[in-house]
């Protein structure tokens, strides 16, 4: 459980100290200038035919996501001497809150995600990729089933070893986040000799990338099918494959909670101030019970998410034993704090909470494709309970 | 902990190993879940004889100044609460002296009061109960009936104060009276009230849900009360009543400390190994041959408690974190309705592990742990209900925290 050795080693603060709040503070300040909720609406819901019709992608700022490439971003995960922030796990929780809060679509979740990865495999393969990701190329994960299974047993990518080090690679991979935002992929693969990690360039002869149309305004998902697409010796990235990315695992959990906890918040904020506002009976709703107490009970789940949030990425910048556990529970509040506010925030917004008008609907979207991303609370509690419990029938 | 001084960690060793040199021998009888449950004599001798055996080796009041008793020291009250959960040692008996009437009198008592009465909350030597509920005036206090009517140096009191925790062991009240009719919240004056075997106050127990007592009712019939026992001034109860909630409900620092109960009578009697015991009633609880441990959704709804406990112990660490925190008092104001909550959703849950046992209580040899679960259970609601139910606690979120309008 929670409470080993070394958790009393870490710092009180959760290691949030002035250069972490400077970075959240101004990555606030950023979006809130540059991609306020009416410009989010008109950059990714201009109509709904558009999307969920004509099933194009939605647009994204290209522009402003340049200029957070010139703040760092995409580096934010890759260290110092690799020309990278080199930034805490809880620092970058921080401003993934902020991402989250302000939906802004933009291949950093994948990047950071990638980023982890690629600093756990620690090769000189792995090495280049990051200085790369920190001189702004933005680097997805492909290693994912069709079940949406991320264990490396049911990888459906084929790799068959060539002489020179490279190999050739087939077969698909699925729900890769942000594919049409990313300049290249990390993809998991199976083969006689074990699990690799190889790095696929977007343009690489012989990939196809196939756009899922999925729900969620504010990133795209893609199929990758590999048709015998060959990888240099210099972009084997790991022949360790499933150990590396299950040691990015937590790190992983951590920052697609942190945004949730940041969409979570904006829902909260947003309803509350509705239920200030607008009247009936006479009365600003919130006075009503009814809807008072549910937003009571939302900022309860928010901010045990949060706080667990920030407990997990402490754990993992002080490679504590308890970190994936720490993780697993930080996802699971975040998913079920994400489920309960989405759904709040729909129903008491009344009837304008179920249109196309009403801003709640892309947070909506966002939140739910957060809430299953990398597992839902209800998996994130069966994997826990191994740890706790013990596995079932023994 | 790295932010320690280095007088502070020096003191957490000699508490960590007085703690162990001195942790006291098993009670001669059963105690309960909090000290607000105590009922008989023989628990209350032993609470008493454990909270001044704390004190005297100086783990209770270490913030308070030397004048009123306590260790004139800073930052060591935590440290010491902490060391005291941790060592799994009794609670402190005196809870409303140590955590609602000494931080109360150290605001608004006169000197005198302060070096009269808070030496004996610390200690455990007088004993204090609360006398804020009326059955008419509880979630609303405001709607005090009890007079205090003014007579040369003293006031006569009349009127029923209810629900009263420790009233039958106590030798002092906090005490809540109305003054003037003229106005609801200005006119109630605060009062240290003696109440053991005083002429005109009859203290009668009240039975609990649980079967067992704890609380009373304490009638008033013109008795007499002296001035020099008014805390602050006429009318201005309502303020000082305030201060005292803000101490009961665990949303401030700067109580008078003693650990397991962590600053407030009211936490639910959260057991932190709550977690543990249900894992191990789950191995040992079968359905259709199974053990429930199997058993996904058992599995499921322990983990989620897990998940609520962890919460609320990083909410704590994160409430001192100003840049992580929006609103001060978002995270402090949430810590009662959420681990009452807990208490009692992790008591239920107990229960319906314990299945076809749970129905077996207390005095039953075959009970699991002890009959615990659905006495826990039962007795959760005490603290759902008291100092400030949780409906009330969620109206004050969403209120104070979120803006919203008034209920009342
Ligand atoms: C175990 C225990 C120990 C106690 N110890 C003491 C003590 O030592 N000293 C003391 O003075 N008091 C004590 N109390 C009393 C306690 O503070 C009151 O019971 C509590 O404040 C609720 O008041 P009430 O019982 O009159 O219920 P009511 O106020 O009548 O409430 C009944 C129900 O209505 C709900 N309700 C009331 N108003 C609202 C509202 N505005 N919005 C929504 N819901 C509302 C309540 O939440 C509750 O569910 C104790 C109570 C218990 C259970």
């Amino acid at each position: 459980m929670s409470e080993s050795k070394n958790t009393t080693a870490m710092p009180k603060d959760f290691g949030f100290g002035e250069g972490e709040e400077l970075l959240r503070d101004m990555a606030r300040k950023l979006l809130r200038d540059e991609i306020p909720i009416e410009r989010l609406r008109q950059l990714v819901a201009p109509d709904p035919d558009k999307t969920y019709t004509r099933g194009e992608r939605p647009d994204w700022d290209e522009a402003l996501w340049k200029q957070c490439i010139e703040l760092g971003w995409t580096g934010l995960a890759v260290p110092e001497e690799l020309g990278g922030v080199g930034l805490s796990l809880v620092g970058i929780a921080g401003l993934v809150e902020e991402v989250g809060r302000a939906a802004f679509p933009s291949p950093l979740l994948s990047t950071l995600a990638a980023s982890f990865v690629l600093t756990e495999a620690g090769t000189p393969e792995a090495n280049t990729l990051l200085e790369r990701i920190a001189a702004g190329a933005s680097v997805s994960l492909a290693i994912t089933d069709e079940t949406g299974s991320w264990e490396a047993a049911t990888c459906e990518v084929e790799h068959s070893a060539s002489t020179e080090g490279g190999s050739t690679l087939s077969g698909r991979a699925y729900y890769v986040q942000d594919a049409f935002k990313a300049d290249a992929f990390l993809v998991l693969s199976k083969g006689s000799d074990g699990h690799r990690l190889s790095i696929v360039e977007s343009g690489q002869a012989g990939l196809e990338i196939a756009q899922d149309h999925i729900h969620d305004l504010t990133r795209d998902q893609a199929t990758l099918s590999f048709g015998e697409v060959v990888v240099e010796a210099s972009a084997e990235v790991s022949l360790n494959a499933a150990a590396v990315v299950s040691r990015a695992w937590s790190a992983i959990l951590v920052i697609v909670s942190a945004d949730l906890v940041g969409t979570s918040e904006w829902q909260l904020q947003t309803t509350t101030e509705y239920a200030r506002t607008r009247k009936q009976f006479d009365r600003p709703i919130g006075f009503f019970q009814a809807v008072k107490h549910p937003l009571s009970n939302g900022m309860v789940k928010v901010d045990r998410a949060r706080s667990l949030v920030y407990h997990a990425a402490c754990c993992v910048d002080h490679g504590s034993v308890d970190a994936c556990e720490a993780a697993r529970m930080a996802k699971s509040a975040a998913s079920d704090a994400g489920r309960f506010l989405s759904d709040r925030s729909v129903q008491l917004h009344g009837g304008i909470g179920f249109t196309w008008e009403c801003d709640v609907h892309i947070y909506f979207k966002r939140s739910m494709h957060n809430q299953s991303l990398y597992g839902d609370g209800f998996y994130q509690r069966s994997k826990l309970a191994e740890r706790m419990i013990g596995p079932i029938g023994v | 902990m790295a932010d320690l001084t280095p007088e502070q960690r020096e003191f957490q060793e000699y508490a960590r190993r007085w703690l162990e040199e001195n942790k006291p021998g098993p009670p001669p009888e059963r105690l309960p879940i909090t000290a607000i449950e105590v009922m008989t004599v023989g628990q209350r001798d032993y609470l008493q004889a454990w909270q001044k055996k704390v004190y005297e080796a100086g783990f209770i009041g270490c913030d308070y100044p030397k004048a009123y008793g306590g260790g004139g020291h800073e930052g060591f009250q935590r440290i010491a609460n902490q060391e005291l959960s941790r060592a799994g040692v009794p609670f402190m008996l005196n809870v409303i002296g140590l955590n609602m009437a000494a931080p109360t009198i150290l605001v608004h008592g006169t000197e005198e009061q302060k070096q009269r009465f808070i030496p004996g909350c610390l200690s455990a030597e007088e004993i204090w109960c609360q006398g804020f509920s009326e059955p008419g005036a509880g979630s609303d206090m405001a709607n005090q009936q009890t007079m205090a009517v003014r007579d040369g140096d003293d006031w006569i009191v009349n009127g029923h104060k209810v629900w009263t925790s420790l009233g039958h062991f106590a030798q002092w009240m906090i005490l809540i009276t109305r003054t003037s009719r003229d106005h609801k919240y200005d006119g109630l004056t605060y009062f240290l009230a003696p109440v053991d075997n005083e002429p005109g106050v009859t203290i009668r127990p009240l039975v609990k849900l649980t079967g067992e007592s704890g609380f009373n009712e304490v009638l008033f019939e013109n008795a007499r009360l002296s001035d020099a026992y008014r805390l602050d001034d006429i009318g201005k109860g309502w303020t000082v009543a305030m201060t005292t909630l803000t101490y009961e409900r665990g949303a401030a620092e700067g109580a008078g400390g003693g650990g397991s109960g962590e600053g407030s009578k009211s936490k639910g009697g959260q057991d932190t190994s709550a977690i543990g015991k249900l894992i191990d009633l789950s191995r040992n609880s079968f359905r259709d041959g199974k053990p429930l441990s199997d058993d996904p959704v058992t599995r499921d709804a322990i983990v989620e408690q897990a998940i609520i406990r962890a919460g609320l112990k990083q909410n704590a660490r994160r409430a001192a974190v100003g840049p992580l925190t929006d609103h001060p008092m978002r995270l402090p104001l949430q810590q009662k309705v959420v681990s009452t909550e807990f208490a009692q959703d992790t008591a239920r849950l107990g229960v319906d592990i314990a299945g076809a046992k749970s129905t077996l209580y207390k005095l039953d040899e075959a009970a699991p742990d002890e009959g615990h679960w659905p006495l826990a259970y039962m007795n959760s609601y005490g603290h759902t209900i008291a100092a400030g139910a949780s409906e009330i606690q969620r109206n004050i979120l969403g209120e104070r925290v979120l803006g919203l309008p008034k209920s009342k």
